[in-house]
């Protein structure tokens, strides 16, 4: 076996020196580079321990390694995603910030898919891959399938991350929203998606518990579909097998449409069936509740899973793509708002006879915060899908409005109670370090998105009214440079609430580094508490 | 364009309606009387877990399945 690695991943650094050194194109031969190092460090690593024996494998207890190694993961690349974020939401209200001496690394351009790639896909691919294996294993009641593949996943993930990331600095991107990567990152993010969904599978196939729990069917969904989208959205032609281009194979309006299948389920499959699945757990188990209706989380993943699929088209309205797409994506997405809402209520009725605990409780609180977020952002969804609103709405700030409601109140949400939750149980902590911190976390990020959303919708708007106004004679009255002053002041609140949301999570990373370093004071008895009489 | 036609005339009819009956046969699925206790369970399952490590140190904050066992005692 150590034979086969060796032989491995000597040959992987023999391919990486070379297109560090022959690639076509600047990021090709820095990946190369980055490849070389990581397969040289593990070719050292493997030959150190040559025939040392192997400790045996612990199999009587769940396996957490790898869901500690994912919440710190979440942690830091929400950090570095959302400082991204801010960056840009100011490099558009002051152009200045695209400073000339970071060009062409640190224009806009190529910062925004840096900052969509690292909150979807870092920030929330590594708390979603935390909690799926955190989850399925208690949920089925064994430990994980495939002993260290599960290691393979992470740091295979991060690796694409990391390739993904400086691929867009250095200009390799296939131009396609939240599928930058260019062709080798996808075969790799490919190798990666399959190990875990065999590690994941695994663990359902060996479960001890005899049902399925609900939110293992959300995750399985999003591995699955995920999968999917991500090869048939990436069918490119390298140009050269040493350099980053790549040829799309379809064109024209069918990559239009492939592009926004997969950008809209994306969205269905990876920022919203995968994180029902966190909230099927957490909110539960965070209540101490069963969650309010089983048969509804059936009927939802169902009616969820087969109507997200078609929504894509709404992306396209008033494009080359016949009518009859447009208006079959414009349907089927207000259908959608049903199931959607059906999960929210799911969630929010699971409190049902504990709600004072949104009072005592901060998780409770971020995971109420989440639900309405939710809520929200699944009712504009589909009223911004109907072709009319869509007219007004499309190519605005509004989009971005409701992207971010989506992205900062439910994702973002979630994920900070999940967080808040699983670090006190992974480093077997009573709770968290402090609790009034929690409670500034949520509140900065809460005003955060009040002050982003309502900037957008602002914004949003009055950009579309001011591009569709004509006068009597009916001529435009307002050229596009007029609609970019008049969003200055919209642009700078929306910048401030991006820095209230980062600071929000700064206090979280300050608050786990206490709970971990096990700073976490000690309890005291109450009697000890009160002051002595005088 | 003769398997397109073919495919997409398949695609609105035959399985329109096999998935259509695949949703309907889930939803009925969910609402069989028979299985009401299967679900009761299946809810309970994340609640069944052993925290162990947090339940035994008696803090305040922490939820444990006891304070569940006795809300519901108590109603």
């Amino acid at each position: 076996m150590d034979v086969a690695k060796l032989v491995a991943l000597g040959l992987i650094t023999l391919i990486a020196a070379y297109a560090s050194d022959q690639g076509l194109d600047a990021a090709f031969r820095v990946h190369g580079f980055i490849v070389f190092v990581v397969a040289a460090g593990l070719f050292i690593g493997v030959l150190r321990r040559f025939g040392e024996p192997k400790p045996a494998a612990v199999i009587s207890d769940y396996n957490d390694g790898p869901v500690r190694a994912g919440v710190i993961a979440t942690a830091f690349w929400g950090i570095a995603g959302l400082a991204v974020g801010v960056l840009i939401a100011f490099q558009l209200a002051f152009p200045v910030l695209n400073f000339e001496w970071a060009q062409p690394y640190g224009n806009f351009g190529r910062l925004r898919p840096l900052h969509t790639s690292a909150v979807i896909f870092a920030f929330g691919g590594n708390a979603l891959i935390a909690s799926s294996i955190y989850i399925v294993q208690r949920t089925s009641r064994t430990r994980l399938f495939g002993g260290n593949l599960v290691w393979f996943v992470f740091w295979g993930y991060q690796l694409f991350i990391v390739l993904a990331a400086t691929g867009y600095l250095l200009g390799a991107t296939q131009s396609k929203e939240y599928a930058e990567p260019e062709w080798y990152v996808d075969i790799w993010l490919t190798v990666v998606w399959v190990a875990y969904l065999v590690i994941f599978l695994g663990t359902i196939i060996t479960r001890k518990e005899r049902h399925i729990y609900v939110a293992n069917w959300f995750f399985l969904a999003f591995i699955v579909t995920v999968a999917m989208l991500h090869i048939v959205n990436n069918l490119t032609i390298p140009v050269s097998i040493w350099g980053s281009k790549s040829v799309q194979l379809f064109s024209g309006v069918q990559d239009a449409m492939t592009q926004w299948w997969y950008g809209h389920n994306a969205v269905g499959f990876f920022l919203t069936a995968g994180f029902l699945g966190m909230m099927y757990y957490y909110v539960p188990k965070q209540a101490n509740r069963p969650v309010y209706s089983y048969k509804l989380s059936i009927v939802h993943f169902w009616a969820l899973i087969f109507l997200y699929i078609w929504a894509g088209p709404h992306h396209l309205h008033y494009t080359a793509l016949p009518d009859w797409a447009s208006t079959l994506g414009m349907v089927f997405s207000i259908i959608l708002w049903m199931p959607s809402w059906a999960g929210m209520m799911n969630g929010l009725m699971t409190l049902n006879g504990s709600w004072d605990k949104i009072r005592t409780d901060p998780i409770i609180r971020f995971l109420v915060a989440s639900l309405a977020f939710y809520g929200m952002s699944t009712f504009e969804g589909p009223m911004m899908s109907i072709r009319a609103v869509n007219s007004l709405s499309h190519y605005t700030d509004w989009t971005v409005g409701h992207v971010h409601s989506g992205a900062l109140g439910w994702n973002g949400m979630i994920i900070f109670a999940m967080i808040y939750f699983l670090t006190p149980r992974l480093w077997n902590r009573g709770s968290m370090y402090s609790t009034a911190a929690m409670n500034w976390h949520f509140w900065l990020a809460m005003i955060g998105i009040v002050l982003y959303a309502a900037s957008m919708w602002v914004s949003g708007i009055m950009e579309g009214l001011m591009w569709r106004e004509v006068d009597d004679q009916g001529f435009l009255v307002n050229s596009f440079a007029d609609t970019v002053s008049a969003k200055f002041p919209m642009y700078v609140v929306r910048g401030v609430g991006g820095v209230l949301y980062l600071g929000g999570a700064c206090i979280m990373i300050w608050n786990m580094w206490k709970t971990i370093r096990g700073h976490a004071p000690v309890t005291q008895p109450v009697s000890q508490m009160t002051a002595p009489a005088e | 364009m003769e398997t397109y036609s073919t495919l997409r005339e398949f695609a609105d009819s035959w399985f329109l309606i096999a998935m259509f009956a695949f949703f309907l046969g889930a939803s009925i699925f969910a609402f069989w009387p028979s299985l009401r206790s299967d679900r009761e369970n299946a809810a309970g399952i994340p609640l069944r877990d052993d925290e162990t490590a947090l339940c035994h140190k008696n803090c305040a904050t922490c939820s444990c399945k006891i304070s569940f066992e006795l809300e519901q005692k108590n109603g």
